[in-house]
């Protein structure tokens, strides 16, 4: 008898989007519920960024006051529950792709555009999503999603702004992802 | 009761593993929802895949129904859930900034999180982008403070804008999700899969789809009929939350206490006047704000009173306890922390620091207890008197007919050397320490 031929694993399919949404308002309610406050990804990221400039350059996180508010002194950046969170988000995204068998090393990219173009398109998006989240207040995740479930007005503005200028400009960056 | 007061255990390991075991959950739930796929994210605008608006609404409006029921039965304080401020126009254009990193790097901060979880090389090239730019606000937010903390709304709900209540809010946040949803099944149809749409197409048909959708239009519409807890409802849990006993007259400050806290530079002292304006324009403390029975549950009042900064302690005033307490626990209901009562109210308080004769004195007969100004006034002296500010020097200013009674003070003492203290203002006042601050105010913002 021939060996057995190889199997390639197949990733399994997502979830049902509505039953990800539902478990997804369990978790945020659980949140709200636990904690009082919502989930969170953005703020987590500025105070690793931080952290790692405290590494290089202590004295600049000291005198740049949005960063000495941070880690400025004595206190230390990753010491916050932002950072626990954004840490069991990174475990979460992993435990469920091995699951869910979707671990592995790949780019996703539209196929009309090539590697390089797709990681540049993502570091732009990146310093935009970051720059923007800062200046909003949180993420997609801590202003829009928790904030909306408690009927925050501004957290509304806001998703709707994202959703705005993302419509707006995708059919002119449609080369990017069809 | 819920939420829990974490303070207590911060910077402890089992503080770190709550919210590291609501990250895995989190992680998770955007993982297997297919949040670490760019590809599937983007689609969202080219309304092939309208996963996102799917994932995203069900969660807010689930959020949103379990959060409100959990208001309306009891077991959690709305007061005390964070909801993240209004700073309108930061929000729009930080959003638009948003929307444009979306469209062109494929992620937002926590999807790219998930998809770096799980090796997408263009996910871990993201985060790297989102820290870049965290880093360039940090280094630029000085330049954008004016800009930054613009238009600001505070605690500002749905509910507030359109003058409903929450309940009702709820309810048609449900409505509109369940619209936007069928939209979004008919986009992907058309779109997605090049499908035209047949009058057939346009009945939904999934039982599962039908039976949640009834599930959160029935729960959030129980919710608007139940409502949300009034304040006389919630106060007992609001004072057992910060473990304050009426009984046992927690929180009734004595006035000498409160003068100390009023001399201590370290603590914003605020007294709300609950009284009416004839008594207030007659004699009030200091600096104190008169605050009538509407403005008790104004939210735009009330959101100002918790605005304040943490270290900010609050005390309510009438002229005796009865009027204070009752809009002590108004106010405790809506989620102000550091708040006392003054102690046998104005009346006592003018016992403690007696004003001068010739401006006020005791009404005989009447209990010092009394809703009723115990004093009689000779003239509105409003907050120019000694007894308004016992703890400011008060040798400095004294009355003219306070000098009448003390001439020696008439005379300046030479090399402005500090004058003597008339010994009727120098006996020492015994209280039992009652205030217990808090410097945790009102709670913040999740993403912060």
């Amino acid at each position: 008898m021939p060996d057995k031929p190889r199997v390639v694993r197949e990733a399994r399919p997502y979830i049902n989007p509505y039953l990800g949404g539902a478990l997804l308002g369990v978790v945020l309610f659980a949140a709200f519920f636990i904690t009082g406050s919502g989930l969170g990804a953005s703020a987590a990221i500025n105070r690793l960024m931080s952290a790692l400039l405290e590494l290089f350059a202590p004295e600049h996180v000291d005198r740049v006051g949005y960063l000495a508010a941070m880690g400025g002194g004595t206190s230390i950046s990753l010491a916050h529950s932002t950072v626990a969170m954004f840490a069991g988000t990174l475990l979460g995204g992993f435990v469920s792709g091995l699951v869910g068998r979707r671990v592995k090393p790949e780019l996703r990219k539209g196929p009309q555009i090539g590697a390089g173009t797709r990681i540049a398109a993502a570091i732009i998006g990146g310093i935009l999503m970051g720059y923007g989240a800062r200046l909003a207040r949180g993420c997609t995740s801590g202003q829009a999603l928790s904030g909306g479930a408690v009927l925050s007005v501004g957290s509304f503005a806001f998703m709707f702004s994202i959703f705005i200028a993302a419509y707006a400009l995708a059919y002119f960056l449609r080369r990017l992802w069809n | 009761m819920a939420p829990f007061d974490l303070s207590s255990i911060a910077d402890t390991a089992p503080y770190y593993l709550i919210f590291l075991a609501l990250g895995l959950a989190f992680g998770a739930v955007l993982e297997m929802s297919g949040f670490g796929d760019s590809r599937k994210l983007a689609a969202q605008f080219y309304l092939k895949d309208m996963t996102v608006l799917k994932v995203m609404f069900t969660a807010i409006v689930t959020a949103c129904v379990l959060i409100f029921s959990a208001s309306a039965i009891g077991i959690l304080d709305f007061s005390f859930v964070a909801v993240p401020p209004t700073y309108l126009m930061p929000g729009i254009i930080g959003g638009l900034i948003m929307g444009v990193g979306f469209i062109i790097g494929g992620f937002c901060p926590g999807t790219s999180v998930v998809a770096a979880g799980t090796l997408k090389l263009d996910g871990i090239a993201f985060v790297g982008g989102v820290g870049i730019g965290t880093l360039l606000f940090s280094e630029t937010a000085s330049l954008l403070t004016s800009f930054r903390y613009s238009t600001f709304m505070g605690r500002f709900l749905l509910s507030e804008l359109f003058g409903l209540p929450e309940g009702v809010t709820v309810l048609l946040l449900v409505g509109m999700a369940l619209l936007m949803f069928y939209g979004a099944e008919l986009a992907e149809r058309r779109f997605g899969r090049g499908e035209a749409i047949t009058r057939a197409a346009l009945i939904p048909r999934n039982r599962f789809t039908i039976a949640g959708a009834g599930a959160l239009l029935g729960t959030a519409a129980l919710v608007a009929v139940i409502g949300q807890p009034s304040a006389e409802e919630k106060w007992p849990m609001a004072a057992n939350r910060a473990g304050i006993s009426l009984e046992n007259r927690d929180p009734y400050v004595h006035p000498a206490e409160i003068a100390q806290w009023r001399a201590d530079s370290s603590v914003s002292v605020r007294m709300l006047d609950v009284r009416s304006e004839g008594d207030f324009n007659r004699f009030h403390i200091l600096g104190a704000i008169r605050v009538s029975p509407s403005e008790l549950t104004d939210s735009q009042f009330i959101r100002s009173l918790q605005e304040a900064p943490a270290n900010t302690l609050t005390f309510v005033v009438s002229n005796g306890e009865t009027r204070a307490t009752a809009a002590w626990k108004q106010l405790l209901a809506q989620g102000l922390t550091n708040l006392y009562i003054v102690e046998g109210g104005i009346n006592n308080w003018l016992t403690v620091f007696p004003p001068d004769a010739c401006i006020a004195v005791p009404v005989k007969g009447r209990q010092p207890g009394e809703e009723e100004l115990a004093f009689a006034f000779t003239q509105a002296v409003g907050d120019d008197c000694y007894s308004a500010h016992p703890e400011v020097d008060f040798k400095e200013s004294p009355t003219d007919c306070y000098l009448e009674a003390h001439p020696e003070l008439k005379q300046r003492p030479a090399n402005n050397a500090v004058r003597p203290v008339p010994f009727d203002r120098q006996r020492k006042v015994t209280f039992q320490p009652k205030v217990k601050m808090k410097k945790a105010g009102a709670p913040k913002g999740g993403c912060g």
